[in-house]
């Protein structure tokens, strides 16, 4: 991956971190950012400095420290934003980067509408373009289509999915990022209040957005999801769902994949009675590769699948899963 | 109460769906219908008009097709209905969009003022689910967005949904007047009866131009959008798949072919 020349305006990544630690969504925008100019991350929260090393090992120049928008919610936030923009940025094209998660969009959309900016979300990849701005490559309808589309404004706000790009630490030492805290006062108007927020428990299991690799469930699993969590932790997946499964009760409604819940774009993706409807391929026909298994011959997912298996769920799973340990000498 | 729900016409899901050569979306195939995710939009606001009382206004904006989505909207039991209509208004993204319905939405509060602005929590079309923040942003309203469950307290003038996001389950409560997004858990759409279905075809539906909204059309359509599709390509199909049928050995096939292509 080439780096960009010097003296480009400064590229702004907004780390999203779970505590002290940095999600890994973050480290992608990282390793796409240097390619587009010198490296900036914004740090909502108080107290970057348990992560002040490791960014500065992924080639990050300054850490805008901005405490007040650790309680905001996103409007708010991409508010808060814009002022770190607009104290950053030099004149001419800059490119404020994010994760592309419905709550980012939200803050991008606000950045966006406050500073002028033009808006590209749920990136596969981003490229510099020939006159010194940025390039994104989206999916659309169901990933049957490929667009690559640049802003007509000078700055851009891109929202990059996560798993697009594989996060590759910089040659060379580490800098040791200097880190500027920013006392953004949010602006007069009406604000939304959060009234409760229940984090989800953790899990050894990837989060589902993130992952590498995806098994999901369908109709097809009848509510046992025991085979396809078998082998998702055989293969070090996460476990997705169909809305039907997710209606049905058999797995929380966050397991949802598809357009109106969870986006995935992992190498992997399996899916074990699923029949593939088109809200489902939404949300998962981006994926690197797809593996179908499903007893019925007719499931339009076996239209978009590389390898597709028709059979038994809970003969084929156990099979593969079993096979896999033994590849790997581990049975 | 006076609520507006956004609505918007895009190509049926089912249908073969397409880019122009200009990197638009192809609004030319005759096959539009209501985008599904604002049948949720008009559910929660026909419902929150039936608990609470008071009036429901759908707004679209598009070209002459789309004023089927305002249509439904009717059926489903909205009161008035507004459809934008403007040649300039092709090529609108997220931004110019979400300028007209703004423009439109004061219009429609200069009759009397709007206490709640809902829509789907995106267009099945473009997907990007930024039109409900930007449209709040325009109109200075609080946002309470990707809701699962909305719930109404006239007396504290709140809005009050509880969402799923991706790490937490939250609940959020705006102000009124306030802007909300739906998401497809939110309600059970309801399928109009003949009756509503007869009584919508007497509606008017007003059709507004960016002169009567006041707007410039620099501002909207492809002169005012701030991203340019530089090309838009057809996935090719996908190569080399394979399709077995289990005879005992497909599990074991399943992890060759997994080892195979570095995917263990």
């Amino acid at each position: 991956m080439t780096t960009a020349a010097p003296g480009a305006a400064p590229v702004l990544v907004v780390v999203d971190h779970h505590d002290d630690a940095p999600r890994s969504s973050a480290y992608e925008l990282l390793t796409v950012a240097r390619t587009l100019g010198p490296v900036e991350a914004v740090w909502f929260g108080a107290a970057p400095e348990a992560a002040v090393d490791r960014l500065g090992a992924w080639g990050v120049a300054r850490v805008h420290a901005v405490p007040a928008a650790a309680d905001l919610l996103p409007p708010e936030r991409g508010e808060a934003l814009a002022a770190v923009v607009e104290a950053v940025a030099g004149p001419g094209a800059s490119t404020v980067l994010l994760a592309s998660t419905f709550e980012n969009k939200e803050t991008a959309a606000r950045l966006a509408l406050a500073t002028g900016a033009g808006l590209m979300v749920d990136a596969a990849a981003l490229e510099a373009g020939p006159d010194g701005r940025v390039v994104a490559v989206q999916q659309a309808f169901a990933a049957t289509w490929t667009l690559r589309a640049c802003t007509t404004t000078p700055r851009a706000v891109v929202a990059l999915k996560p798993n697009a790009v594989a996060a590759v630490a910089p040659d060379g030492a580490p800098t040791q990022p200097e880190v500027l805290t920013h006392d953004v006062v949010p602006a007069a108007g009406p604000v939304a209040r959060l009234v409760e927020r229940t984090p989800r428990p953790a899990s050894d299991r990837p989060d589902l957005g993130e992952a590498q690799v995806v098994v999901v469930g369908g109709r097809g699993t009848e509510g046992d999801f025991s085979a396809v969590e078998e082998l998702a932790d055989v293969l070090g997946g996460a476990v997705g769902a169909t809305r039907v499964a997710t209606d049905e009760g058999w797995i929380g409604h966050e397991a949802q994949i598809g357009q109106t819940g969870v986006t995935i774009t992992p190498r992997l993706y399996i899916g074990a009675g699923v029949s593939g409807a088109v809200h489902h391929r939404g949300g998962m026909q981006a994926s690197g590769t797809i593996v179908a298994v499903n007893s019925d011959p007719e499931s339009p997912i076996f239209e978009i699948a590389d390898f597709g298996v028709v059979g038994d769920l809970f003969t084929v799973l156990p099979q593969a899963a079993a096979e896999i340990r033994r590849i790997r000498g581990e049975a | 109460m006076r609520i507006v729900v956004c609505v918007k016409h895009v190509p049926d899901l089912q249908s073969d769906r397409r880019f122009t050569d200009e990197g638009r979306v192809d609004r030319d195939q005759g096959d539009g219908t209501l985008n599904e995710l604002d049948e949720n939009a008009v559910e929660a606001a026909v419902t929150l008009a039936e608990q609470h009382g008071g009036e429901v206004v759908a707004l679209t904006m598009g070209p002459a097709d789309a004023e089927d989505a305002v249509r439904r909207a009717l059926q489903m039991g909205a009161d008035d209905a507004v459809h934008v209509v403007d040649d300039a208004l092709a090529g609108s993204d997220a931004f110019g969009t979400a300028l007209t319905l703004a423009a439109a939405v004061r219009r429609i509060g200069e009759a009397g003022p709007v206490d709640l602005v809902v829509t789907g929590m995106a267009a099945l079309d473009g997907l990007m689910s930024v039109v409900p923040t930007l449209l709040a942003g325009h109109l200075g309203l609080a946002q309470a967005t990707l809701a699962a469950e909305v719930t109404l307290d006239p007396a504290a003038a709140t809005v009050r949904v509880r969402r799923e996001l991706d790490h937490a389950s939250e609940v959020v409560e705006a102000p009124l007047p306030a802007l909300v997004s739906v998401t497809d858990q939110a309600n059970q759409p309801r399928y109009p009866n003949f009756k509503a279905i007869m009584a919508a075809r007497k509606k008017a539906v007003t059709a507004w131009t960016l002169a009567d909204l006041g707007l410039d059309p620099a501002e909207v359509g492809d002169a005012g959008a701030r991203t340019r599709v530089l090309e838009a390509t057809p996935r090719p199909p996908r190569e080399n798949r394979v399709l077995v049928t289990d005879e005992g050995d497909a599990g074991l096939r399943l992890a060759a072919f997994l080892a195979e292509n570095r995917l263990v």
